[in-house]
Parts: structure tokens; C-alpha cells; sequence
């Protein structure tokens, strides 16, 4: 994985030092709370329901084990013992003092991290595919691409007042897992027809209370040329993107009010004049960030055979871990959603176990997860059964990857100020009726929002709960039918709200129809979308029989 | 009755206006009446507080409690984790949110 | 009143006037951009120019960053002030843009805004401000711009 140079090291350390400043100036007085806001929110700081809320980047979320360990370190040293693993493939600490934030974003540094662009109206932390560089599907190893542009969004002067805060991710294969579709920018690394590499730019998309799906806006952009290209589409927005209504300032209300192809000739024309700037990197720099993304040393021996006699251990390897390119290994999903868990938290124990097996099983690499969990991306299968064993035994071998309990959930009005109702409840209380029937029901991929502001992605969701306010009282709105990847879709709300239990009903009575209603082996997905939701409404408000 | 909450500047805990400083306590808060932007514009340039807004309360058993149930999360602490709340010895204490 | 300048030319001591009536006064030497004002349309005017004021009604608004990094990347070299809400921990980015000079509307603590703009020895982005990038000096490419 990707080790800073005396260069990256130099702007980290400096980025401390800057932001000591601030807050020394913050509290002498200097500057007010709406002149520092934005700077500590640039740096990950925000002012939460109950403290100041850290969130730190993890780039294209990988880690090493020391980056691991020193976020259960960290949780410890500075916060109540744990963390929350975040949609944005990043990590959160809930319980932060400003006069600490300085020392925090020190340590972070001492290991090649910071919180740098992770809040603020500026270009975010570049998600990717958690089985990058893994993935028996993928073109090519995504993550290069997207320190690339870690680099070139890091401080970005023209860039960090934008109209709204920018969110990019980069794949390499046809199966999307990063929601690519859902981002500001989306770009997808292809093959043209000459068999040479380059990308393809999704631009315009995103969740929240305008959900949009990223069109096309060019197939090809060559390798030498993306950063320019991604220039010039940051630079039409700064312009032109709305900033007279902060709902209306994300760069998808900008290409939809054009239109695609007006804003696509903008940025066509941008480029064209960027070109002649010479900003982009050389390719020398891709091939230097490349080298630091080859494979581990696989063990070409690594036998392929898996001992499945233990049927726990089978049913965890059939939910939670995919085929990996090489012969011999896997990738392993580690859930941190257990029936009646927190989706996403972790104490510091279980994170630094979870750095612990990555050194020991994983070539010292694991992931962080747009749907809340963690990755040990190449684990030998011999050493599959010791390592679930010792997962379990932490309470961290749940196997139920992308099934009804694996839930994405933000943090809602338990924690964040934004929220208009609380989310983890909802999903602790699904997570616990469902149980019984999680593994007949199979993938269904349920995302739970407490707001508008879609942080827990409830716009793709093949359930998706909306939490809203009415009058004082939390009520919930059902959605069927989101989906992220490459067949992108959108919810739709079933009808009228429910209360807390009432969502969780209506929840069962969807699967139960599903389960009923199924043919062969279809998703609830596909059933959804062979049926229509006018079955489905029936049966989620149809009034109970008489007993 | 008017209350006036925000953070500690430092810290950032939630606090309270009690009539003479900040308490961690929504039961000390007191009716700020319509004086709570004047003291709130007060304690922020002071920098004792971030943040600070004046919201409705009403007078109950255990003293006074927001009128909305954000602020009552607020007064408490996560409901998902109450033993990191300001009752974490107290099983039903998310009931008082509702 | 300009706090900081980083050119050594005499200061233009013309009012700078409105884009608007810049068109119709062909003898005006310096104009005021505002944050909705289209930058490229100087370009043709960019010889008789000697100051353009990049307006910050409020800092939060950053249409004023690429208002200056478009009149440079042109081949603008007369004087580009930033005025209105122009603070200390913009400064540095500004200057990358291409503003050499500034005119806070609130006067800046000098040692503050001093630190602030010394802090990053290193970029990772060519501007229009001739330092070079990281990648530049990782594969011995010479100074940029």
C-alpha cells in the first residue's frame, strides 16, 4: 500500500501545526466560531449533539495494521473506547475535545494519516472498491487512481470553497461496490478498443434530498489527462454550481439545470484550455504510486481446498468472503454488525484485534467498507478457520454479509445534530426480529437515514428507511427498490410513515411477501422489480385479519 | 419556559444555562425569559460557550426538560448507549426522551 | 486599505470600477470583479489593465479563486488584489491563485497572517504561482509556470 514520502510526511506535519494555530487563535479569542467553522470542519471537526466529532480519512479506505492499531489507540486515549466506521469508507469519534483535536490529528500524522478534507465544502476522501487489488474481477488495482487524486484534491487552493462539499470514487470492474454512480464524481478505469487503460467520468451524482444517478458524461479519458479532466469539471462547478440555496448546490443540480450536454461542452471546453496549462502529472508519478500497490508475496503453494466441516464456519465463508485473484486466498469480510449491534461501531479492543489478524492473516492490510465493516483483502484459506475462530470468539464473526441485518445505518439523532430522528434503533430492533429468518431471506441490502441528508444511503437500499420529524415525534417513511452498482436504481417511498415498532413491521410483512412470493432464486430485489410495489403496499398496510 | 443550552467551548459537553454559568445538568437550567440571546451573545464572546440557542422547556417532575426531542438526546446522551450517558445506572432512562 | 502586497511596482492609486461600467470607460485602468462576474471577459481588455480587485463578500464564497487563476493563466501580470472578507487562513491560497495583493475589509493580526502563509513549504498542485509540485521534484522536472 501506498508510504509517504518525505514530501507527504512534510505536508501532514505542516497541516498540524496549521490547525494548532487555528485553534490556539479559536480559543484566545482571535478568531469567532463562524471564522474558524469552516477550517475545523476541513480538518474532520464538527460540533455534534453531544461533543466535537472527529472524523478521520481513510484513503480509498485502506489501512495497514499500524494505521489499525493506532485507531484503537486513539479511541482509548482520546475518546470513550471506541469508533464508528463510517459509509464514507472513514472513521468517527464521538466524544472529542477541541483542545485535544491538535495532539489526535499529531498522532494520526506519526502514522501516515490525518483528517484532512473529511467535512467542509471541499473535495472529500476518494472512496474506492474495499477488494481493491484483490478482486478476481477487476481491471486493474483502482487504488493508484485515487491516491492520485488524494494528492492533487489535498489543499487544492481553487477548490476548498466550493458551492458544496465534492465527493469522488474510483472502480476497475464491471461490479460496482462503491456506489460509484452515487458520487459527484464517479470514474470507472476501462479499456478502449486500442487495449489502452483510462477512465470513464460519471459526474453528477448523489444521494441526499435530490437523489441523482451520475450520467455519462465522457467514455474515455486517458491516463495522462484525468487529473486535468477532473480539473476542469471541479472548475465549471466552482463557477457555475448554485450558491444561493445550500439544497441546491451540489454539482448534480448544476448538470441537471444545464442539462448533460451542456455542462459536458463546458467542461470540454475547460479541459481544452487546462490542456495548455501543463498541470498534469506524469505518468512516471502513476507508475511511482503504482509500485507501492503490487501484490503481497502470495504463497504460490497456498492450497486451495477449505476444510467446511464446521458449519458455522461454512455458513461465514459462504456469506462473508469472495473469490480472490490469486489461487489459495480470499477475501474476508469482517461484519461489525451483530444482531442487536451498533452498524459500524467497534470498541478499541476489537480494532486493535482486528489490526492484530490483519498483520498476522492479511499481509498487514485491511479495508474499511462504504457499508460499515472491515476487510482483511488476502487471507490464505488454510489459515481461514483459525482466523474465523479467533473473530468469533471477539464477537466479531456474524455472517451475514449484505443480508437483512447487515445494515447500513448513520448515526442519526442519537449522535448527530443534523438528524431529525434516531436510526440505530430502528436498525438494532430489525436486526433482532429478523434474525431468525436472515439467512432464507438472503441478500437484501437494508440503509437507514434519521434525515434527508442520506448518509446512511437510504436512497439505495433494496429497503430503505427515511427517519423524519413530524410534529416533535420520530416517524419513519419505507422505501423499495434502491440499488447501488452497476444496475443503479433509486427507492420508491411505499405510502404513509410508521413509528419505531410500526417500521419494523412493515419491514417483516416486505420479506414476508418476498418470501412468499418468490421465484426460484430470486433476490428480494428481483422480486421487487418483477412485481411492482403495488403488491408490496398491500401487504405492508394491509390492515391485520381478525383473530 | 425559554432555556438556554450550547456547548463548552473547550470541551464541548453540552451545557446549560443556570442563572450565574454553565451546568452539565438540564435540571439546573432556569427560564431565561426574554433575556436569552442577550446572555447568549454574552457567554459567546466570553467564549465560555459555542454554539449557544435558546429553545422551549417545560417544568416537569425532575425539573425542567426540552420541549424537543433532540434536546432531551442532548440532556441525556445516546440512547443506544446510556452508559455513557448522565444516567448509566439508570436502565430506563431513555424513556425520558420520548 | 491594502495590508499586504508582494510586488514591487508602484501601487495603482485608479478607483477600480464596476465590470459594467469598465466596458464604457475606455480609459479605466483597474475594475472590480464580484463573485458573479465572468473573469474571461477582461481577457480582451487585459493591456490596459493594471489592477483587477477580486470582490469577497463573504470568505465562504470561493468563485474569486478561479476568477484569479483564469485572469493568470490568460497571462495577466498586472496587480490582482483580494478584497472584502479576506482572512488570515486564506491567504496562502489565495496567493497560489495569483492574488498579489490583499485588502482585508477587518485588519489582520501581521504575524498570524505571516505564519499562516510560510506554513506549507511543500504542494502538491501547479498553479499559476510557479512553485512546484511534489511530483515535480520526485521525478527532477524543473521549476513550472
Amino acid at each position: 500500500m501506498y508510504q509517504y514520502d518525505k514530501f507527504d510526511q512534510a505536508l501532514v506535519d505542516a497541516r498540524v501545526a496549521d490547525f494548532r494555530d487555528q485553534v490556539r487563535r479559536r480559543l484566545d479569542g482571535s478568531m469567532t466560531e463562524e471564522q474558524f467553522r469552516p477550517l475545523r470542519l476541513m480538518n474532520g471537526l464538527y460540533l455534534q449533539l453531544h461533543a466535537y466529532m472527529l472524523r478521520v480519512a481513510v484513503p480509498y479506505g485502506t489501512l495497514s495494521s499500524a494505521q489499525m492499531r493506532m485507531l484503537g489507540d486513539i479511541a482509548d486515549k482520546y475518546d470513550r473506547g471506541y469508533g464508528h466506521f463510517t459509509t464514507r469508507q472513514n472513521i468517527q469519534y464521538n466524544w472529542i475535545k477541541l483542545e485535544e483535536a491538535p495532539d489526535i490529528l499529531a498522532d494520526l500524522a506519526s502514522v501516515e494519516m490525518h483528517a484532512i478534507q473529511t467535512s467542509g465544502n471541499c473535495i472529500r476522501n476518494t472512496t474506492s472498491d474495499q477488494y481493491a487489488g484483490a478482486a478476481a474481477d477487476e481491471l486493474v488495482d483502482p487504488r493508484p487512481y485515487a491516491e492520485l487524486i488524494r494528492q492533487w484534491s489535498t489543499f487544492h487552493p481553487e477548490f476548498s470553497y466550493l458551492p458544496r462539499k465534492f465527493k469522488m470514487a474510483v472502480i476497475a470492474s464491471d461490479t460496482d461496490r462503491a456506489a460509484m454512480r452515487l458520487h459527484d464524481i464517479g470514474i470507472q478505469i476501462v479499456r478502449n478498443a486500442a487495449g489502452e487503460l483510462g477512465c470513464a467520468f460519471y459526474v453528477g451524482g448523489g444521494m441526499g434530498r435530490t437523489p441523482m444517478i451520475a450520467p455519462l458524461i465522457r467514455e474515455f479519458v486517458p491516463l495522462d489527462q484525468f487529473i486535468t479532466y477532473s480539473e476542469a469539471c471541479l472548475r465549471v462547478y466552482n463557477r457555475h454550481g448554485r450558491r444561493d440555496n445550500k439544497y441546491k448546490a451540489r454539482i448534480k443540480i448544476l448538470v441537471h439545470e444545464l442539462g448533460k450536454e451542456e455542462y459536458t461542452r463546458q467542461v470540454e471546453e475547460e479541459f481544452a484550455h487546462l490542456l495548455t496549462q501543463n498541470i498534469e502529472p506524469p505518468l512516471a508519478e502513476l507508475e511511482r504510486i503504482k509500485a507501492q500497490f503490487t501484490d503481497p508475496a502470495y504463497d504460490p503453494s497456498a492450497p486451495d481446498a477449505l476444510d467446511r466441516s464446521d458449519p458455522d464456519f461454512a455458513l461465514w465463508v459462504d456469506n462473508n468472503c469472495v473469490t480472490h485473484k490469486q489461487p489459495g486466498y480470499i477475501a474476508a469480510t469482517i461484519s461489525l454488525k451483530p444482531v442487536g449491534g451498533i452498524p459500524g461501531d467497534a470498541t478499541s479492543d476489537q480494532i486493535r484485534l482486528m489490526a492484530g489478524l490483519a498483520k498476522e492473516y492479511s499481509f498487514d492490510e485491511c479495508r474499511v467498507t462504504h457499508a460499515q465493516n472491515i476487510v482483511l483483502p488476502h487471507v490464505r484459506k488454510v489459515d481461514l478457520y483459525t482466523l474465523w475462530q479467533k473473530l468469533d470468539a471477539a464477537g466479531l464473526g456474524t455472517a451475514n454479509l449484505d443480508q437483512i441485518g447487515d445494515i447500513i445505518a448513520c448515526p442519526g439523532l442519537d449522535y448527530c445534530s443534523l438528524a431529525n430522528a434516531r436510526s440505530i434503533p430502528v436498525a438494532q430492533k430489525i436486526s433482532e426480529r429478523m434474525a431468525a429468518k436472515e439467512q432464507e431471506i438472503g441478500e437484501l441490502k437494508l440503509k437507514i437515514s434519521g434525515c434527508i441528508n442520506a448518509c446512511g444511503h437510504h436512497h439505495a437500499g433494496h429497503i430503505g428507511i427515511l427517519g423524519v420529524d413530524r410534529k416533535g415525534v420520530e416517524n419513519y417513511q419505507l422505501l423499495l427498490g434502491g440499488c447501488e452498482g452497476a444496475d443503479t436504481s433509486l427507492g420508491t417511498i411505499t405510502g404513509p410513515g410508521f413509528d419505531e415498532d410500526g417500521i419494523v413491521g412493515a419491514v417483516e410483512k416486505a420479506t414476508d411477501f418476498y418470501l412468499a412470493n418468490k421465484q426460484g432464486s430470486e433476490r428480494f430485489l428481483d422480486t421487487y422489480r418483477r412485481l411492482g410495489m403495488a403488491p408490496f403496499k398491500e401487504a405492508i398496510y394491509a390492515k391485520e385479519n381478525a383473530e | 419556559m425559554k432555556i438556554l443550552t450550547g456547548n463548552d467551548l473547550k470541551s464541548g459537553a453540552v451545557t446549560w444555562w443556570d442563572g450565574s454559568g454553565w451546568s452539565l445538568h438540564v435540571e439546573h437550567a432556569v427560564d431565561v425569559g426574554e433575556h436569552g440571546d442577550d446572555i447568549a451573545a454574552r457567554e459567546n464572546a466570553a467564549r465560555r460557550v459555542v454554539a449557544p440557542y435558546v429553545i422551549d422547556g417545560e417544568v416537569g417532575p425532575e425539573g425542567p426538560r426540552p420541549a424537543h426531542i433532540k434536546d432531551r438526546i442532548r440532556a441525556l446522551g445516546p440512547t443506544v448507549r446510556l452508559d455513557l450517558s448522565l444516567k448509566p445506572a439508570d436502565a430506563n432512562a431513555g424513556d425520558w426522551v420520548i | 486599505m491594502t495590508q499586504f502586497r508582494f510586488r514591487s511596482d508602484e501601487p495603482v492609486a485608479d478607483p477600480a470600477v464596476t465590470v459594467d461600467s469598465f466596458g464604457e470607460q475606455t480609459n479605466a485602468s483597474a475594475v472590480r470583479l464580484e463573485p458573479g462576474d465572468e473573469a474571461r471577459d477582461l481577457l480582451p481588455h487585459l493591456d490596459r489593465l493594471k489592477l483587477i480587485e477580486v470582490n469577497f463578500p463573504a470568505y465562504t464564497d470561493g468563485r474569486g479563486y478561479t476568477s484569479a487563476r483564469v485572469l493568470r493563466e490568460a497571462g495577466y501580470t498586472g496587480e490582482l488584489r483580494a478584497v472584502g472578507d479576506v482572512l488570515v487562513d486564506q491567504l496562502a491560497y489565495m496567493r497560489r491563485c495569483g492574488f498579489d495583493s490583499f485588502a482585508p475589509e477587518r485588519e489582520l493580526n501581521v504575524a498570524d497572517a505571516e505564519a499562516a502563509m510560510a506554513r506549507y513549504a511543500e504542494v502538491y498542485q501547479p498553479t499559476v504561482d510557479g512553485r512546484s509540485p511534489v511530483w515535480a521534484k520526485r521525478h527532477g522536472i524543473g521549476q513550472h509556470g
